[in-house]
């Protein structure tokens, strides 16, 4: 009798993890066995979720998240958000997640302190024009003699201080809503942002402002590409990079980026 | 020579010798084993190496410094404006709340105001406030420039802070003196100049020392409304590099500045505590 129970009790416990381990290589590597835990900003912006609400897996980054998911072998139920600051993520330590995207540059120096995912979106660089500036023509000696902005911890910083080379001096601000701060307060002509935000700002936050232009992919160092951030030497990055790699292949990465993120022309080359 | 004043010493004296000599050898046993412990134990930690290449970083900080102490030079700039302007006004301050006048009774309502509001707000907050807000009214360039609203927002703050310092002062100075150059026939405006600030401003020095290193380190709250100061410039390789290692090299910088300037201000003040004793 307690063999047949001892038997179904070991039976169960082969079927959930079979569940998972059906040939797919995320089995036991997640931080919950048969959950995938995914950490994304507090609050998560629009169009990268919409509504702040991951769960729904509406927005561009909420929906790859699931495409990724599901190609890793998990059912929709399966997965976990949770939130983290920029700081939480990159510091040396444990992760309290499997993966956190939030829109991370991958450059090579975050490289050597955490992991990054193959990348699933390439974003140009955009500028923002403050309702003053919104006729600067899109060209680099124009937007040369412009007061510029940008939020101090993105590369935005690096392009404008290699690329753009303002004739005045930066000014830095730690979050978005500062620099909109700063056009609002005329205190800066235009801020660099990647190409999505930059159209979130004009068109919901910044009332008379305007996309006036995007960096062309060969304008100094290459494209802000966004990757999944994974504690240094996850053996999971595997998984997850097949994963990408495949609904790359598939078409689905790029449909999802089309439903929400849109075509971005009407927004001019910078020359 | 010698000989015979140690031949001289009491037993006590010797006894007090031996005393001292006992502490120090156990001041410094106990300093070297927890530098050791440190220098050893740290090192042995599971994340020491992570937390060294992420924090302590030669490379990193070589590559860093130089743009860190051309950033610091703004620091210094807002501080050499400022100070001047928060000393002023924080005398001003000072002399408005100790209006005897029952005519300036508005000025010492005023003081008292200004000192509670600015000494209650968080200094990030006014100059967020200030930095933003005014510009915001739509003043035209340059006069909505950061720096101005932003050094304005230091300038408030620390004066409230000043103010009660010079008032302490001017407390300090025993009632007599005031009573003594009015008996000799200086107004009250001659006594307080000529007789009471020269020593109540005196009596301050030291605190107000204290005043000026937190000034130094507080005028790195302005990078939140955009000047790339030594603390953005941190953040900014922090970001750029992935590496916590610019913000030690900030500290040095900040460290290297405030530490003699700390212990100037502890000298000023044992000099000071010498002499009245």
């Amino acid at each position: 009798m307690t063999r047949v129970f001892a038997m179904a009790v070991a039976s169960c416990a082969l079927m959930t993890t079979t569940a998972l381990a059906g040939g797919h290589c995320a089995g036991g590597k997640t931080l919950i066995d048969g959950k995938f835990t995914i950490a994304t900003g507090n609050p998560a912006y629009y169009p990268w979720v919409m509504d702040d609400a991951p769960e729904s897996g509406q927005g561009f980054e909420a929906a790859m998240a699931y495409a990724v998911a599901a190609e890793m072998g998990f059912e929709a139920a399966d997965v976990i958000w949770t939130r983290s600051s920029f700081d939480e993520a990159i510091q040396p330590g444990i992760k309290n997640f499997d993966v956190n995207i939030q829109q991370y540059s991958i450059t090579p120096e975050r490289d050597e302190i955490v992991d990054f995912s193959a990348p699933y979106y390439s974003a140009p660089m955009a500028v923002l024009a403050s309702p003053g500036a919104i006729d600067t023509a899109a060209t680099f000696d124009a937007l040369r003699a412009l007061k510029w902005g940008a939020v101090g911890s993105t590369t935005a910083v690096s392009k404008l201080t290699d690329v753009v080379m303002p004739d005045s001096a930066l000014l830095l601000y730690g979050d978005n809503s500062d620099v909109n701060a700063a056009i609002s307060a005329n205190q800066i002509d235009a801020a660099l942002f990647d190409l999505p935000t930059a159209l979130f700002l004009s068109a919901v936050m910044i009332e008379g402002s305007k996309v006036i232009g995007q960096f062309p992919a060969d304008a100094g160092d290459e494209l802000d590409q966004f990757g999944m951030l994974l504690e240094e030497g996850n053996p999971l990055k595997a998984c997850v990079d097949d994963a990408i790699a495949a609904i790359t292949d598939n078409g689905t990465l790029a449909a999802i980026e089309a439903e929400w993120l849109q075509d971005t022309t009407g927004v001019p080359l910078i020359k | 020579m010698n000989d015979k004043k140690a031949a001289g010493l009491t037993r006590r004296q010797r006894y007090d010798i031996q005393q001292k000599r006992r502490a120090l050898l156990v001041a410094s046993a106990s300093t070297v084993f927890v530098v050791v412990a440190l220098v050893v134990l740290v090192p042995l930690t599971p994340g020491w190496e992570k937390v060294q290449k992420s924090f302590f970083n030669g490379a990193v900080l070589a590559k860093t410094f130089p743009r860190l102490l051309e950033a610091f030079k703004i620091n210094v700039m807002i501080f050499a404006w400022s100070a001047p302007a928060i000393a002023v006004l924080g005398l001003l301050i000072a002399l408005a709340r100790d209006a005897k006048s029952p005519a300036l009774f508005p000025l010492r309502i005023f003081g008292a105001a200004f000192t509670d509001v600015f000494r209650g707000v968080p200094v990030v907050l006014t100059v967020y406030l200030i930095g933003f807000g005014i510009p915001g009214l739509g003043l035209p360039r340059p006069w909505n420039s950061p720096y101005i609203w932003g050094s304005l927002a230091l300038i408030l703050t620390y004066s409230a802070y000043v103010a009660e310092i010079f008032r302490s002062g001017i407390d300090s100075v025993h009632q007599s003196q005031r009573s003594a150059a009015l008996s000799l026939g200086l107004s009250e405006r001659q006594t307080m100049r000529d007789v009471i600030l020269p020593q109540a401003i005196r009596n301050v020095v030291p605190s107000q020392m204290n005043m000026l290193i937190a000034l130094q380190k507080d005028v790195s709250l302005l990078s939140f409304i955009g000047p790339v100061e030594i603390f953005r410039q941190a953040g900014v390789f922090k970001s750029l590099l992935a590496s916590f290692t610019p913000y030690v090299g900030a500290a040095i910088i900040f460290l290297v500045v405030t530490i003699p300037a700390t212990r100037y201000a502890d000298y000023l003040m044992a000099r000071q505590t010498r002499e009245r004793s």
